[in-house]
């Protein structure tokens, strides 16, 4: 492969360049996916909260299917909220199809059940551990979940952090519902994918590199933000 | 210094109004791809303050779009579909606006022996007595249909292991092409700023049957009441006008010239 080292320098050309159409698909990459992985995460910790802690009939067909949702395909997620948000669908009144909102929401659906299936998976053992004495105070459900959260959180930051990763990554659904119209839905990785298309390989690897360097960067932060584990 | 103010202040008021009034435009791979609207959509927005978003898919998904009622004009080809979109009560009425071409791609070892001709369907006749591999879009798009017709003039009906579909847009129907020595039928357009060919060589071009109609169609207001209807149509005004006609002849690639502007020969009616 003679083309790698030209790639290399692509990647670095077009970052050392500054180029504002490059910079403004950054910034709306990360904007997109920082938000939905933030809601996703608000959403899903509750519910793996409460799949940790409560015991209720059901329960253990409910973690499965927080479990099976990871596995949710990103384009089919994309077509059935582009069909709730299509003006001739139920949610056509709001208008927000082809637009960055319309990408928040689908990848918010796509982050949710992650946030769900592994905070269940991280606060389990806690609660385990701290069930009696929470139950001793006498606290209530919200108290002891923030209780709980606090023992786990180098856990649930890795949790929010698989959510974000999960949303910069994907294409399938926020290419559908957002239409990668230029200057206004593009992201890093559906400009990845028309470069692709237009045959522009050497570029499209380039932009994969700089996309890998974001998500670098958030994590570096994450991780180094977090307490230790 | 007042006044000064005054100015700052309007032109920060009028900046949101400006940014916001956009219009929403399904159209094809092959008119975004090409790089056709990265040239001609500035010179409108500069001059009207409307914002154009171009969704770009195939022709059928992008009528479907039109359809349901998600953009505000689409812009694509294939005529015959058009005119049952106008006659189906989603379009209002369809403009001519340009025309490329489409022309066949294939292996510099030419298999099927059809280089240099001219006569398109002796050409496919060819390719599949032979049963070279052939790469098919098989989306549903404009220049799916234009390949359809051709096989349907060649009298083949194409199948078998050598007619392969994709499934997928001009770029990745090219990107298959290349790396399986494969003919394709592809827009010139697309061709000519596509950067992956291998050993991919134009080998048919000029057929009258190879000519590829482009028109654009307001989604009618009546169906869909948000349509914004008077932005859509200075849109549609102004492709068809001397100054969007002019903006697309003035659009090359290595000094080719992609799209001709024909609205007004297609349109006797509107007479000069």
């Amino acid at each position: 492969m003679d083309e790698q080292p030209s790639i290399f320098g692509l990647a670095f050309a077009l970052l050392a360049r500054g180029d504002a159409e490059l910079m403004s698909i950054v910034g709306l990459s990360l904007r997109v996916s920082l938000t939905a992985a933030a809601i996703g995460f608000m959403l899903g910790l509750p519910i793996g909260a409460a799949l940790a802690m409560l015991r209720f009939p059901g329960r253990a067909a409910a973690v499965l299917v927080a479990n099976t949702l990871l596995g949710l395909p990103p384009v089919v997620v994309g077509l059935v909220v582009y069909l709730a948000l299509s003006r001739s669908g139920p949610l056509g009144f709001l208008g927000i199809l082809f637009t960055p909102a319309a990408m928040v929401v689908a990848q918010v659906v796509l982050t949710m059940p992650i946030a769900a299936a592994l905070s269940h998976r991280a606060l389990a053992p806690r609660w385990a551990e701290l069930r009696d004495p929470l139950l001793v105070d006498g606290a209530r459900f919200g108290r002891r979940a923030a209780v709980l959260a606090g023992a786990a959180r180098p856990a649930l930051v890795t949790a929010f952090l698989a959510c974000f990763g999960r949303a910069i990554a994907e294409v399938g659904a926020i290419l559908v519902v957002g239409g990668n119209i230029r200057n206004h839905t593009r992201t890093m990785t559906t400009a990845i994918a028309l470069e692709t298309q237009k045959g522009d390989l050497p570029l499209a690897i380039a932009l994969g590199l700089i996309l890998l360097t974001v998500a670098l960067a958030v994590n570096a932060i994450g991780l180094l933000a977090a307490p230790r584990a | 210094m007042f006044r000064r103010l005054l100015i700052a202040a309007l032109i920060l008021a009028a900046m949101p109004a400006v940014a916001q009034r956009s219009i929403t435009v399904a159209s094809t791979t092959s008119t975004e791809q090409s790089g056709l609207f990265g040239h001609i959509l500035p010179i409108f927005t500069r001059e009207t303050g409307i914002e154009v978003r171009v969704v770009a898919l195939g022709t059928g998904q992008a009528l479907d779009v039109g359809r349901r009622g998600d953009a505000d004009v689409v812009f694509v080809h294939d005529q015959a579909a058009e005119e049952k979109f106008v006659a189906d009560g989603f379009g209002v009425r369809r403009f001519p606006v340009m025309y490329n071409d489409f022309i066949i791609a294939g292996p510099a070892a030419d298999p099927a022996q059809v280089a240099g001709r001219r006569d398109v369907a002796e050409a496919f006749r060819r390719i599949a007595a032979r049963q070279a591999p052939f790469i098919s879009r098989g989306d549903r798009s404009g220049t799916h249909a234009a390949e359809l017709r051709l096989w349907q003039a060649a009298g083949v009906q194409p199948a078998g292991g050598w007619y392969r579909e994709v499934g997928q847009g001009m770029g990745p129907a090219l990107n298959t092409a290349s790396a399986q020595d494969a003919y394709v039928f592809t827009d010139r357009g697309t061709w000519l700023s596509f950067r992956n060919r291998g050993s991919l060589k134009i080998v048919v071009e000029g057929d009258q049957r190879l000519f590829n109609q482009y028109g654009v169609i307001l989604v009618n207001p009546a169906r869909h009441p948000h349509v914004k209807a008077a932005d859509g149509q200075k849109f549609i005004d102004w492709l068809v006008g001397p100054a969007g006609q002019r903006a697309i002849a003035d659009f090359k690639i290595g000094g080719e010239q992609l799209f001709f502007p024909n609205a007004e020969a297609m349109q006797p009616g509107r007479s000069s």
